[in-house]
């Protein structure tokens, strides 16, 4: 399957089919921050990827603090 | 994995509520608790206008669209802050959004309108370019919500960015700003109350919020705040998060519940002028500690000047895309004024 991910965006392969956790597993990611985009549609942890799947991987985290602390940030 | 309402195949699980959804029940599940958030901090009367601060992320597109779905009255304000290719991406997210539904967005556009973008008036400063992008917005915002006599300003803070704040007030105790780290400011002294509906709701709900209401946001961080504190105490969070399910929420709500009121201004400290009692800007009529308020002081420093011109361009059909010079509003009352949140 082939895999993009941002920031900075690239694509990587895997061979299916693979758990949507144990892919986030092999990539080191925390499933707290991102999502998985299969086919413009969100897939859960537990669904199966298969080897002709195109899969998103979307970082959640962005934005800063609008200055609510001294390491202050931007608007979300 | 199903649905937890209703058994039909889920498309999210939310391991803090140990729970999957499908998507009608999670976009229910997203406006039920904006609603709770809404009721439980008094944050919004139904018949209140109110300006929503967008940026074209994720978090303030869902907040817009999530309080237009509840029935509330809200425009949008879209600040431009000149950092090149991302500001103008943020803001076609943001023009398309309010185009495709109908919605009146007002724009003000830092390097047009006053004559300075971020990353040069943060070095004219001495500020990190997220310290003058901040205040910048605060300041934008408050002036459009006076100009337009909106009830309230929202903005699309989640749970994980206020966790996250939280941790690094904490981190290094700074009682002042703890003080203040409510999901409602209330109006006072020349400032329009500010709200905070999405802090029951984590940053990956609101992503997945967009996606299944296909609302096209921009992905990409800002190129400012990449590696700033603030997104590692996020990571930071997210790793408890993954081990302990829910502990950001029982962190941030603990706060709300039985600790903000701890760090609020004593009554001698307010006696003692020591919160900041201010006055009125001289040069834009805002809120200040001194003569001049800090925004007005970076656009001096940044070679910059208020617009002096009253409108941009307005759409045929009624929605508007404006920029107004500030306007000199004389401040409540003329009694003691609250700081301006650096």
């Amino acid at each position: 399957m082939q895999v993009e991910l941002r920031n900075p965006t690239r694509t990587v392969e895997f061979d299916g089919p693979m758990a949507v956790t144990a892919l986030l597993a092999r990539l080191s990611l925390n499933r707290e921050s991102v999502l998985v985009i299969r086919d413009g549609t969100l897939v859960p942890g537990d669904a199966m990827l298969a080897d002709s799947d195109q899969v998103e991987i979307r970082s959640v985290i962005s934005g800063g603090t609008d200055g609510q602390c001294r390491s202050s940030g931007s608007t979300p | 994995m199903k649905c937890r309402v209703c058994r039909e195949p889920a498309v999210i699980d939310i391991r803090r509520h140990n729970a999957n959804f499908c998507i009608d029940h999670f976009l229910r599940l997203c406006r039920d608790q904006v609603a709770k958030a809404i009721d439980k901090h008094d944050m919004l009367g139904p018949d209140d206008r109110v300006l929503v601060a967008v940026s074209g992320g994720k978090d303030s597109l869902a907040l817009w669209d999530i309080l237009i779905e509840l029935g509330y009255e809200v425009d949008g304000l879209y600040l431009g802050l000149g950092i090149g290719d991302y500001s103008e991406s943020s803001e076609g997210y943001a023009r398309r959004f309010a185009e495709e539904r109908g919605l009146r967005l007002e724009v003000v556009d830092l390097p047009d309108d006053y004559g300075f973008n971020v990353p040069d008036g943060a070095r004219a400063a001495r500020r990190v370019p997220c310290s003058a992008c901040g205040m910048s917005k605060r300041h934008l915002f408050d002036d459009a919500a006076r100009r337009g006599g909106y009830d309230a300003v929202a903005t699309g803070h989640n749970l994980d960015d206020e966790a996250a704040v939280l941790f690094g007030n904490v981190l290094r105790w700074q009682d002042d700003y703890l003080g203040r780290q409510r999901p409602v400011l209330p109006a006072g002294a020349g400032f329009p109350k500010k709200v905070k509906p999405l802090v029951r709701l984590g940053e990956r709900e609101m992503a997945a919020y967009c996606v299944l209401r296909e609302i096209d946001y921009v992905v990409e961080e800002c190129p400012m705040a990449l590696g700033n504190k603030h997104l590692g105490y996020k990571e930071a969070l997210n790793t408890i998060e993954e081990q302990s399910p829910g502990a950001k929420e029982a962190f941030y709500s603990g706060f709300l519940s039985r600790a903000v009121d701890r760090f609020a201004p004593t009554a001698e400290q307010l006696a003692d002028g020591s919160s900041a009692t201010i006055g009125v800007c001289t040069q834009c009529g805002a809120p200040a500690g001194g003569e001049v308020c800090a925004f007005c002081r970076l656009l001096e420093r940044a070679g910059g000047s208020h617009p002096d011109r009253t409108s941009r361009s307005d759409y045929e059909d009624g929605r508007v895309a404006v920029t107004l010079s500030p306007t000199r509003l004389p401040m409540a009352d003329g009694g003691p004024l609250t700081e301006e949140v650096p």
